[in-house]
């Protein structure tokens, strides 16, 4: 599968051989596994089996609960509590898939900004990138839908307020946030169908990391130094590379135990602390919350949302020039899906030669301030909006969009870059100089 | 309804002002040092029987606690009352059996009955659909050593009252700053020796306030004992096996970045 140059699977029994011709399946199950790793992988490259075990935490999780839920809107809520009480380990289940969602959240972030900083998105791996982006979105739409079963009041809410947005389009926002919902308003009808497509997605995101996966495996691993490994022939591909098992499945497996034992920490001792008080109170259509509060991972792009108010001079322009078409809440909508849209363009945006950030000593600093931008963000979409939070928020969106709309562009073309290693060997000696000497096995 | 449940919402929180915050923070909930915060915390068996005699002799005439199976007060890990005191506890009240179409006297199985007030909201979930405090720096990392607030939220707002009265409506609302409109619908519940405990503690306000909220967390969170030993165990052996991981990777890449092998 992989372009790199490395050993096969070669069946040696009678029916190893026998297999292997009708269905080539040990040789893909060892190929994958077998694939030739940048042996100079830093921490940051642990996260990818976070997140594939977050997936399987979730389905698992969560196709436990579903055998305990009522999708209705009289019963949900009161299922839950019975999953909560009377379910054998129910409460734990529950609480796992619940900060489940958290962790995978948490783990995607840090994987798609180490992508950022390493230059993971640029050629041979857009497609990688676009489809971890579709990923993610699915992710969002996904953790979103399931937020809203519990049928708390942060679960009605919140599915008000965010098919609220599709409302938002012009002309064919009311039509499209009706078929959303079911309905004229969130109901039954809703729940029912974002039960149903809760179920599915996840599926769906399976396939997807497949070919993210696949994809992968076919340009090899991007790594810190963005060198790309020799592959002029198998020996020369191995100074630069180890297989995956076991050197790579035990290294991140270690990080995944780590990981999981602060998880259980959460879910054991404050499994509450990302939730919100309101979604213990039942969904009352009839009492809006004093706030409604998205869950922490949709806050940064809730920011940008809410960011552009009728009152910015950008907003009155593109409503004057749109004749009132393009309204303060519209213009929200679109930056609030366009900031995603241009992290899932950054391979053609950003135009340097040099591939990892490490030896781009201008980018960097454009890098950390786009993370503390992001964390801003993040802390600005959760408070109540004043003057101080609504400058904040405008100006952090634009640092959003300026990062991947000018500086990057900008920025490759300007910038001088230090002279990465020649090699993967290279760069894997000079933090382990006595490597030099070692018999390579 | 689409178009008014959007606009509210979006009235709610994309132009919503400082107001809703402010109502909030006004008053500041102080901290009770209940049995059962921490990682290591545990319910103070005696202390959820007062509760729960509080809540049965007082906050039942109105609230009610439809969620909470009447059973479930024999449990480990809650009040823990004998099997036969349960059933004679069941027998006090009376359940709606939509088969027989009227009341009938409840049984160990059945749930606590719903709010007799219709005004009264449902305690089952109280003590987590109130935050007390979520500090420090609204991060709310503190629930690990002090949990959310919920049942300081419930001592306080039952001590708080400051007497003062006022008419809106046709109904008298009581002041107390701890609620968030400051002026609420209940009347104050407690007084001093409204029950007699039988185990002897004295019935003061504070005391039957910190009792019912000790009991009504259990009720929210019933299973906060076992909980909490499954997360202990789970982040030991996690630990153990990060710690046998970590020596296995040093080992396994060893000879590949030259270093000595044990
Ligand atoms: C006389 C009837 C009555 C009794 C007895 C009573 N309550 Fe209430 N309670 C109410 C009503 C009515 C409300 C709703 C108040 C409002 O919304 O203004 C209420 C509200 C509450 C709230 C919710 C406050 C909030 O933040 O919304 C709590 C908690 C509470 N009661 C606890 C108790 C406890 C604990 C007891 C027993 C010690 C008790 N109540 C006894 C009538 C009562």
């Amino acid at each position: 599968m992989s372009g790199i140059p490395h050993d096969h699977y070669e069946p040696k029994t009678g029916g190893e051989k026998w297999v292997h011709k009708r269905l080539p399946i040990v040789g893909l199950v060892y190929d994958t596994l077998m694939i030739p790793t940048p042996k100079n992988l830093n921490w940051w490259w642990i996260w990818g089996i976070v997140l594939a075990y977050c997936l399987v935490h979730m389905i698992v999780t969560g196709i436990v609960l579903v055998m305990h839920y009522t999708p209705h809107v009289d019963y949900a809520f009161a299922s839950v509590e019975h999953i909560m009480r009377d379910v054998n380990g129910g409460h734990f289940i529950r609480y796992m898939h619940a900060n489940g969602a958290s962790l995978f959240f948490f783990a995607v972030y840090i994987h798609i900004f180490r992508g950022l900083f390493f230059g993971s998105y640029k050629a041979p791996r857009e497609i990688t990138w676009i489809v971890g982006m579709i990923i993610y979105l699915l992710m969002m739409a996904t953790g979103f839908m399931g937020y809203v079963l519990p049928w708390g009041q942060m679960s009605f809410w919140g599915a008000t307020v965010i098919t609220g947005l599709f409302g938002a389009i012009p002309f064919i926002g009311e039509p499209i946030q009706m078929w959303l919902l079911g309905g004229p308003a969130v109901d039954n009808a809703t729940l029912n169908r974002f039960f149903s497509l809760h179920y599915l997605l996840p599926f769906v995101i399976a396939g997807l990391v497949i070919v993210h996966i696949w994809a992968f495996h076919n340009t090899g691993n991007n790594n810190p130094t963005g060198v790309d490994v020799r592959t002029g022939s198998k020996e020369e591909a191995k100074k630069d590379t180890l297989p995956f098992w076991p050197y790579f499945v035990i290294k991140d497996v270690f990080a995944l135990a780590v990981v999981l034992a602060v998880f259980f920490a959460i879910v054991g001792f404050m499994p509450n602390y990302l939730g919100h008080p309101d979604n213990y109170i039942m969904a009352n259509p009839l009492a809006t919350p004093a706030h409604i509060v998205p869950e922490w991972y949709f806050l940064p792009f809730y920011a940008i949302l809410r960011a552009f108010t009728a009152d910015v001079w950008l907003v009155q322009l593109v409503s004057f020039f749109t004749g009132g078409i393009v309204d303060a809440k519209f213009f929200g909508v679109v930056a609030m899906f366009g900031a995603i849209a241009v992290m899932a363009l950054v391979p053609w945006l950003d135009t340097s030669s040099v591939r990892s950030g490490r030896y781009r000593p201008v980018f960097k600093w454009f890098f950390v301030v786009l993370v503390i931008d992001f964390l801003g963000l993040m802390w600005v979409g959760s408070q109540t909006p004043t003057t101080f939070t609504s400058w904040f928020s405008l100006i952090a969106s634009a640092y959003w969009f300026g990062y991947f709309l000018v500086i990057l562009p900008l920025l490759g073309l300007i910038e001088k870059p230090l002279t990465p290693p020649a090699t993967i060997e290279d760069d894997f000696i000079s933090h382990y100089p006595d490597a030099a000497k070692a018999p390579a096995e | 309804m689409i178009k008014k449940l959007t606009l509210s919402a979006l009235a709610a929180l994309v132009l919503s002002v400082g107001s809703a915050a402010a109502a909030e923070s006004e008053a500041h909930i102080h901290d009770v040092d209940f049995s059962f915060e921490g990682p290591f915390g545990k319910f103070d068996q005696f202390q959820l029987q007062r509760g729960l005699q509080v809540y049965t002799e007082v906050c039942s005439a109105c609230h009610g606690m439809k969620f909470v199976p009447i059973r479930t007060i024999g449990d480990a890990g809650g009040p823990g009352l004998p099997e036969d005191q349960v059933r004679a506890f069941a027998s006090n009240w009376e359940v709606w059996d939509p088969e027989l179409r009227d009341t009938r006297t409840a049984l160990a199985n059945d749930h606590f009955p719903e709010s007799a007030l219709p005004n009264a909201p449902d305690l089952s979930l109280m003590a987590k659909a109130r935050a007390g405090f979520h500090g420090p720096f609204g991060l709310g990392i503190n629930q690990f050593v002090k949990g959310i607030g919920g049942p300081e939220y419930i001592t306080n707002l039952l001590t708080a009252y400051t007497g003062e009265t006022t008419e809106m409506a046709g109904t008298t609302l009581y002041e107390n700053p701890v609620f968030a409109s400051g002026y609420i619908a209940m009347t104050p519940p407690l007084s001093e020796d409204i029950v007699e405990y039988a185990d002897g503690t004295p019935a003061t306000v504070e005391q039957m306030a910190e009792d019912v909220s000790a009991f009504l967390m259990w009720a929210a969170e019933p299973k906060m004992m076992a909980r909490k030993q499954a997360g202990f165990v789970g982040v030991t052996f996690l630990a153990l096996l990060a710690v046998l991981l970590y020596l296995t990777n040093k080992r396994l890449w060893a000879p590949h970045k030259g270093k000595e092998q044990h």
